[in-house]
C-alpha cells in the first residue's frame, strides 16, 4: 500500500487480483528494471521475494513497494523512473 | 475533513451534523466545545504520530486516530454505544491530512473495517490558499468547499482551486450550507473533462494530465507507479485517474502520496473514448516525461 513503508503491509495495492501468470510477469518486468541498476529479483517460497546485488549482498522483501526501498539501499541511488537516460537504456 | 484555520471547518460540520441524512454519525475532532451541538457520537483525540522508520511523513501512522477508530468499533459491538455508520474526522487546521488518509488505508484493523468515503476541504474565499499546508490540503481533497463567499467575490479563488486540483468537484458554500449529498457518494469526476492551465503555484505545484491511446497493462502500470511512489513520492502529492485495462469498464486509481487506495473496477466507460487518463499533482514533473517514461514500462510488459 505504501511504497516507503510497505513492510509493515502483507499486500500491496499494485499486487491485488493478481495471478500465478501476473506475478511471473511482474518478476519479468522488476528484473528488465533492476537489471539497469546491477540488481536481480528472485521468487522464493512463491511469497516473498529475495533481491541481491553483484557483491551477494541481499535482502527480502515483502511486496512490491518495499523491493523500490530496499533496491535504492542496494544500488547507492535513488532509481528514477522518469531519468532519461534510464528510459533509451530500457527501451 | 481538513482546512486552514478559520476557513469554516467546523461550521461546515456542525451543520451537517444536523442534517437528517447524516444520522449514525460518529465525529472525531481536535478541539472538544468548537462544535456548536449536542452530538452523541462526538469523540475527541490528541493528535499522536508515529513516525515508521522509513521517515517519510506521508507514512507517519496517526496513533491516535487509529485507537480511536478500533475503540469505535468494539464499543459499538458492545453495545455501549449507538450504531454508526459513517465516520467524520476533522483535522486541525494546520495538519498535514496525508497521515490520516494513509492510516485508513494502511493500518490492518482499521482499513478492514473502514474504508476512506471522500477527502472534503474547506478554502475561505478571503484568504484563500495562504499556505503550504492548505495548498497540500486542497491537492488531496475530492471536494472542496469554498466558504465566505457572502463577503468577497469567488471567482478568483475558485479558478485556482480548479487548476491546482482539477479532479476536485468545487462547491460554494457560506455559513456551512451544504446538503451532504453534495459531498458525499460522489462519481469520480473525469480527468478528461478538465484541462489544467499547467499554471504554477508559487512553490512549484501543479496540475498535469497524462493520456495514453494504448491499452495499459496492469501489472506494467503498477511496476511504473510503485517505483515512481518510490523515487518521487514527496513531490507525487496525487494521482488520480481512469485507466483502460482491458476490461469491460475503467480502473479507477486514487493515490495520496504514498498511500494508494485499492484500485476500483468500474462497470462501464462513459462514451467511446476508452483512453488511460490520469492527473498528477505535485511539483519537479511534466506531462510529457509521465507519459514517456509511462509508455516505455507499458511496452517491455508487450514483449
Amino acid at each position: 500500500m505504501c511504497s516507503l513503508c510497505g513492510v509493515l503491509l502483507n499486500e500491496s495495492w499494485a499486487e491485488q487480483g493478481g495471478d500465478r501468470r501476473a506475478r511471473a510477469l511482474r518478476l519479468r518486468l522488476m528484473n528488465r528494471v533492476l537489471a539497469h541498476f546491477g540488481l536481480r529479483l528472485d521468487e522464493w517460497a512463491g511469497r516473498v521475494y529475495v533481491l541481491r546485488d553483484r557483491t551477494g549482498r541481499t535482502a527480502v522483501v515483502e511486496d512490491l513497494g518495499a523491493i523500490w526501498r530496499e533496491a535504492e539501499q542496494l544500488a547507492g541511488r535513488p532509481l528514477d523512473p522518469l531519468d532519461p537516460e534510464f528510459l533509451l537504456r530500457l527501451a | 475533513m481538513t482546512g486552514f484555520l478559520g476557513s469554516g471547518k467546523t461550521t461546515l460540520i456542525s451543520r451537517l451534523l444536523g442534517h437528517p441524512d447524516m444520522g449514525e454519525t460518529a465525529v472525531i475532532v481536535n478541539e472538544l466545545g468548537e462544535i456548536g451541538i449536542d452530538h452523541h457520537l462526538l469523540r475527541r483525540v490528541d493528535e499522536r504520530t508515529v513516525l515508521l522508520r522509513s521517515g517519510c511523513v506521508c507514512c507517519t501512522l496517526r496513533g491516535d486516530l487509529a485507537d480511536e477508530l478500533r475503540d469505535l468499533l468494539s464499543r459499538r459491538e458492545r453495545g455501549e454505544i449507538p450504531p454508526f455508520r459513517r465516520v467524520v474526522i476533522e483535522t486541525t487546521g494546520l495538519a498535514d491530512p496525508a497521515p490520516v488518509v494513509y492510516t485508513l488505508l494502511s493500518e490492518p484493523v482499521v482499513r478492514h473495517h473502514y474504508s476512506l468515503e471522500t477527502v472534503v476541504a474547506t478554502v475561505d474565499a478571503v484568504h484563500g490558499l495562504r499556505h503550504d499546508q492548505s495548498v497540500k490540503q486542497v491537492a488531496i481533497a475530492d471536494t472542496l468547499v469554498v466558504t465566505k463567499g457572502d463577503l468577497v467575490e469567488t471567482a478568483p479563488v475558485v479558478g485556482r482551486l480548479e487548476q491546482l486540483n482539477p479532479t476536485a468537484e468545487v462547491i460554494e458554500a457560506s455559513f456551512g450550507d451544504v446538503e451532504p449529498a453534495q459531498l458525499f457518494a460522489r462519481p469520480a469526476r473525469d480527468p478528461r473533462d478538465v484541462v489544467p492551465s499547467g499554471q504554477e503555484h508559487e512553490d512549484g505545484i501543479r496540475a498535469v494530465c497524462l493520456f495514453l491511446d494504448d491499452e495499459l497493462d496492469w501489472t506494467a502500470f503498477g511496476v511504473w507507479l510503485t517505483m515512481l511512489l518510490q523515487a518521487r513520492g514527496e513531490d507525487v502529492l496525487r494521482v488520480k485517474g481512469l485507466l483502460n485495462v482491458g476490461a469491460e469498464g475503467p480502473l479507477l486509481v486514487n493515490g495520496v502520496q504514498h498511500a494508494v487506495h485499492p484500485p476500483e473496477h468500474l462497470d462501464a466507460w462513459a462514451d467511446d473514448d476508452r483512453r488511460s487518463r490520469m492527473v498528477f499533482i505535485g511539483r519537479r514533473f511534466d506531462g510529457e516525461e509521465l507519459e514517456r517514461s509511462l509508455a516505455a514500462f507499458n511496452r517491455l510488459a508487450a514483449n
